[in-house]
């Protein structure tokens, strides 16, 4: 199984019946695949519809009817349409229970940093701040590392996101969570080892006595 | 509200003015007054929009054709032009936060002055601003928006200006067309009126100045 699909298979898990779910570009966007069908979990795309369904079949796209990168998607059954004032006002209203964000770093007390690296990639924020400040829970589906460095630091030095701390990481190594608001690391995923997940990460984490196995 | 074509409605924004445009990626654009803006050449422009779509669609046409100044978006990584002229200082970028972008036009067009968010308290966005508590909460203070014009796409609007929209090009159009001096519209069908229920009116009639004639 490649990384990106144990990320997202496993923060599947998180979803509950009921949840309003925000997710984001790249990894995120995978979660929706491994959503049991008899999990009624409301999708929302932050450019103004709750109830996103899959890609429409070739020929059947709408030119009025797109996720927020612009692609065609369609709409399930019980979907509706808003204004983005509306749909603001759910992310930051605290409205959305979970949004799944990519990130380029996670630091030990939990702050993201995940849209700009100066003087390199400065594409604007979007819509990351207000999910980041406003989202019930925040879970953070990323890579371990990238190009070999540790992507958990012990001190974000990309600019932050927001300051509110994220609730959970997800990588194709491990969990990684904040009780006490200090990364600990909750679940390791299958065939990997604590010293392994220890040794690629920069970020002091805590060590419980005990640390389960990802189910994925 | 008056019926135009959308030269005469093009004619009537001078270079340099600020201009709002609906849309999300190119979704829910006023198109053809966009096409006219650029076989006008209206330069200089401020644009207020939440992204620079990609080259060839929606206010992409406008970075194609060199004609903004000033850019007033939430993201523009999805346009290699908008970049280059970004990074090559022939645009003058404000990254907003989306939420804050919408609801500093909001207030715009509602008569505030501004609005206290929690969105971007203690990044750089706070760069600048008053931050302010209430209840022991910190929020930042963002200011109203407002534009000379606004460009609006719908799809319906009848023969008074009473506009309905479509599935996810609604976004920020009906909030636009509060917050500009000039509201001009173009839209997928131009109905007779009752065609429209009242109930399914977003964007009221009297808040619309022109609408731009079929063809």
């Amino acid at each position: 199984m490649d990384a990106q699909t144990i990320i997202a298979r496993r923060v599947a898990k998180e979803l509950r019946s009921g949840d309003l779910v925000n997710l984001g570009i790249g990894i995120p966007t995978l979660v929706a695949n491994y959503v049991p069908p008899d999990l009624k979990v409301f999708f929302q795309s932050e450019n103004g519809l709750i109830g996103t369904g899959p890609i429409p079949e070739q020929g059947m796209a709408h030119p009025t009817l797109t996720d927020a990168g612009g692609r065609p998607i369609s709409a399930l059954p019980g979907a509706s349409t808003f204004d983005s004032a509306m749909s603001f006002g759910l992310i930051r209203g605290g409205h959305v229970d979970v949004t799944v964000l990519g990130g380029l770093q996670v630091d030990a007390e939990g702050h993201l940093a995940n849209w700009m690296i100066p003087g390199k990639m400065v594409p604007g924020m979007g819509g990351a701040m207000d999910l980041v400040s406003g989202a019930k829970r925040v879970i953070v589906a990323m890579q371990h590392a990238a190009k070999g460095k540790s992507k958990i630091v012990p001190r974000c030095w990309l600019p932050l996101t927001s300051v509110r701390p994220v609730n959970l990481v997800v990588t194709e190594m491990a969990v990684i969570g904040f009780p006490d608001g200090r990364a600990t690391l909750l679940e390791t995923a299958p065939g990997v080892g604590i010293g392994e997940v220890m040794a690629v990460t920069d970020a002091e984490l805590v060590v419980p006595d005990k640390v389960p196995e990802m189910r994925i | 509200m008056k019926a135009v074509s959308v030269e005469e409605a093009v004619a009537m924004i001078p270079a340099g003015a600020s201009v709002m445009v609906g849309g999300f990626m190119g979704v829910g654009t006023p198109e053809r007054l966009l096409d006219e803006v650029t076989r006008q050449r209206k330069s200089d422009l401020s644009l207020i929009c939440n992204d620079a779509a990609i080259p060839g669609k929606g206010v992409g046409k406008l970075f194609d054709a060199a004609l903004v100044s000033r850019l007033t978006a939430t993201h523009i990584g999805l346009n290699p032009k908008a970049q280059q002229q970004m990074l090559a200082n022939q645009i003058n970028v404000d990254l907003v936060p989306q939420g804050t972008f919408v609801e500093r036009i909001r207030a715009g067009g509602c008569g505030l002055g501004g609005v206290l968010t929690p969105t971007g308290v203690g990044t750089l966005v706070a760069e600048g601003k008053r931050q302010i508590e209430v209840d022991g909460r910190p929020f930042l203070l963002e200011t109203a928006l407002r534009a000379q014009f606004a460009l609006v796409h719908a799809f319906l609007a009848d023969y008074l200006g009473n506009l309905s929209y479509a599935l996810t090009s609604r976004n920020f159009n009906p909030i636009m067309a509060m917050a500009a001096d000039t509201v001009i519209v173009t839209a997928e069908h131009i109905v007779p009126v009752g065609v429209i229920a009242p109930d399914h009116v977003i964007t009221p009639a009297p808040l619309v100045d022109y609408l731009i004639t079929n063809g």
